[in-house]
């Protein structure tokens, strides 16, 4: 079982929203589609729900040119961002619409809405409607639904993000449990990197209407191909600097360090150097870290973690820190970070380390 | 901390109390005062407890007239509900469309009531106006002011005609409320015109729908100006609904008793029909 997108663009009178793009997605993935607000990840999944038909190209799956069904001939099933239920039905009967427009016979319906629901922890509520419920508890009657009739596709359009900061640390750190042994292909769409690094999988980054790139997703977050990989999947944003490299040796605004061994000892020229904030540390942990002595713009402490805006020769720099520092504003602190770490973009944005 | 003790909070509601003192209960007290006394020259009073109510409670013709309320009410909510529905669900939900719709819907409810009597009674007279005129052609021997059955059926149509447009307006506010995820949810599902219709459209309109049938109720209840105008209540009194009558006897006859008396039944069966109709329809929602 496999998803093939070929040369797959959308675009209507006035502008495009999809440019061309291929994608081949392998059976039993959950692959996570991670990309800015209207860089076209409810666009692809529609074209993929075959919600709306694709300007060019063809999809094929298993082989077969489905480009022209219809949505109700594809085996799909899809989860949104609102809480979308049948109002006047209870949870029971939502969970068990799907299956009864396919007709199945009611002994069959109620032993998978039973088994659904455990799995989703909704068998308490089977005889509410839904505006009783929560909204982790709407979404869950959601996905239930989306997962009682065994569809092949899976697409979820940021099911987490209407649900508060505690229902969606939990639901998920559940969903790819519940994915996992489903004979199906998921896809995931968000915005939030963090969604993209816990669920794991597979990533395909989308910025303004093209794939970035694709591939595991702990490969896309070490290795990302072009600066726009990169920012995408970084958040607080990613620290860039244009920077000039003399034969090994960077410069960025009057700081000067060599590069690791590996690198060549030949590379000059005019680079973006890019430095991850969790990289920017206010302790020296090596001999060779790069030393930067910022003055404090901001200092946020969320939780755990410390989020300091600080400068340094009229650059602005993002460090994100483990554990509470109550700098203030205008002090000078230290800042540290391992020429390993960076990330160096050439112009065509593609990396060269 | 301790509370301070005083009558402060008297200052912010006297406003409220004033307004609706002059809005609504001085004006319901001089009816009131009528209700329960005789009165003559020189702003004489003399008090009838509750002869005026059992004068009402008894006469034919207050339950004549009352029927023939009910039963207008009941056949224009039969008609305006669902073919307000109809028109909501296939107006348009984006394009030029749209705007085009609103403002022909929105036409019919900026005509001053007078005018929408006055234009239908030209509209309609037998062999004259357009619908008359046609309606002759057509073999029909329709007149309005002569035939009992073609004045309620000119009424009922002008009713139609007037306040239609405000259920569509209320239904079609509703539909565009309802999320389009909503509708492709149903498509995956394979759901039919008819269970998307059942199942989304109808439970979200449903507070709409309550509203819109309240205020058709209540309006269509309280009706006086167009059939005035137009029928005058005739031909008999086919179509003096309950204001019509009521104005009949108490600027007519001059009958203030009765009228003030009949004034404060009619007054409290509104009230009373539109607090069941709404009581029960909102049982479901707060469980």
């Amino acid at each position: 079982m496999s998803l093939n997108l070929t040369n797959i663009s959308k675009k209507n009178l006035f502008e495009t929203h999809i440019y061309s793009s291929n994608l081949i997605l392998e059976k039993n993935s959950i692959n996570v589609l991670l990309g800015p607000t209207l860089s076209g990840k409810t666009t692809l999944m529609r074209l993929i729900a075959g919600l709306d038909e694709p300007s060019t190209g063809k999809i094929y799956f298993n082989e077969k040119d489905i480009t022209k069904d219809k949505v109700q001939k594809r085996n799909v099933a899809m989860v949104y961002q609102q809480f979308i239920n049948y109002p006047s039905l209870t949870v029971y009967e939502n969970i068990a619409s799907p299956l009864r427009v396919l007709k199945h016979e009611p002994d069959f319906i109620h032993q998978k809405v039973i088994e659904v629901a455990s799995l989703l922890k909704l068998n308490n509520f089977l005889e509410k409607r839904p505006h009783q419920l929560s909204g982790g508890q709407q979404q869950r009657t959601a996905l239930a639904r989306a997962l009682i009739k065994n569809a092949d596709l899976i697409l979820l359009d940021e099911p987490l993000a209407n649900l508060d900061f505690k229902l969606r640390e939990e639901l998920r750190e559940e969903l790819p449990k519940i994915f996992t042994k489903r004979d199906c292909i998921v896809i995931y769409a968000t915005t939030d990197p963090m969604d993209a690094l816990l669920i794991g999988g597979n990533t395909i980054v989308i910025n303004e209407g093209k794939i970035v790139q694709y591939g595991k997703t702990i490969d896309v977050y070490k290795n990302p191909s072009d600066l726009i990989s990169a920012k995408v999947f970084n958040d607080p944003p990613l620290n860039v600097f244009e920077s000039r490299i003399k034969n090994g040796i960077v410069n960025i605004n009057n700081i000067e360090f060599h590069l690791s061994k590996s690198v060549s000892k030949n590379l000059s020229g005019n680079y973006k150097v890019c430095i991850r904030p969790h990289h920017l540390k206010n302790k020296k942990e090596e001999i060779d870290d790069v030393e930067i002595e910022g003055k404090v713009r901001i200092c946020e402490i969320n939780g755990s973690e410390t989020l300091i805006h600080f400068d340094y020769n009229k650059l602005n720099y993002t460090s994100l820190i483990n554990g509470i520092f109550n700098y203030s504003i205008q002090d000078t602190v230290k800042f540290y970070f391992k020429p390993s770490n960076c990330l160096i973009f050439n112009s065509n944005n593609k990396i060269t380390v | 901390m301790n509370k301070v003790q005083n009558n402060k909070a008297w200052f912010f509601i006297l406003p409220v109390i004033f307004l609706v003192a002059f809005n609504a209960v001085i004006p319901l007290m001089t009816v009131v005062n009528y209700a329960f006394q005789e009165t003559f020259n020189n702003n004489i009073f003399t008090w009838q407890g509750t002869k005026w109510f059992e004068n009402i409670l008894r006469s034919e013709r207050f339950y004549a007239a009352f029927g023939r309320q009910l039963l207008f009410t009941f056949i224009i909510l039969l008609i305006q509900i669902p073919l307000g529905v109809f028109i909501a669900l296939s107006m348009p939900k984006k394009g030029f469309g749209v705007s085009i719709c609103l403002v022909l819907m929105s036409m019919p409810l900026l005509i001053p009531w007078n005018v929408v009597g006055a234009m239908w009674n030209i509209f309609a007279l037998p062999r004259i106006g357009f619908l008359g005129h046609y309606l002759a052609l057509l073999g029909f021997d329709y007149n309005f002011t002569q035939s009992i059955y073609a004045a309620w059926f000119t009424v009922i149509l002008m009713d139609v005609w007037h306040w239609t447009s405000l259920v569509v307006l209320l239904c079609y506010a509703g539909l565009c409320a309802i999320p389009d995820p909503f509708y492709q949810a149903a498509k995956i599902d394979g759901a039919s015109r008819w269970a998307v219709f059942k199942y989304i459209e109808l439970p979200k309109m449903k507070k709409v729908l309550t509203i819109a049938i309240l205020l058709r109720f209540m309006d269509s209840f309280m009706i006086y100006t167009e059939p005035f105008v137009l029928t005058g209540g005739g031909p008999g009194n086919a179509t003096a609904f309950l204001s019509i009558d009521l104005v009949k006897m108490a600027l007519g006859q001059f009958d203030l008793g009765n009228a003030a008396a009949m004034s404060l039944v009619y007054f409290l069966i509104v009230l009373l029909l539109s607090w069941i109709f709404y009581s029960v329809v909102m049982k479901g929602e707060d469980k």
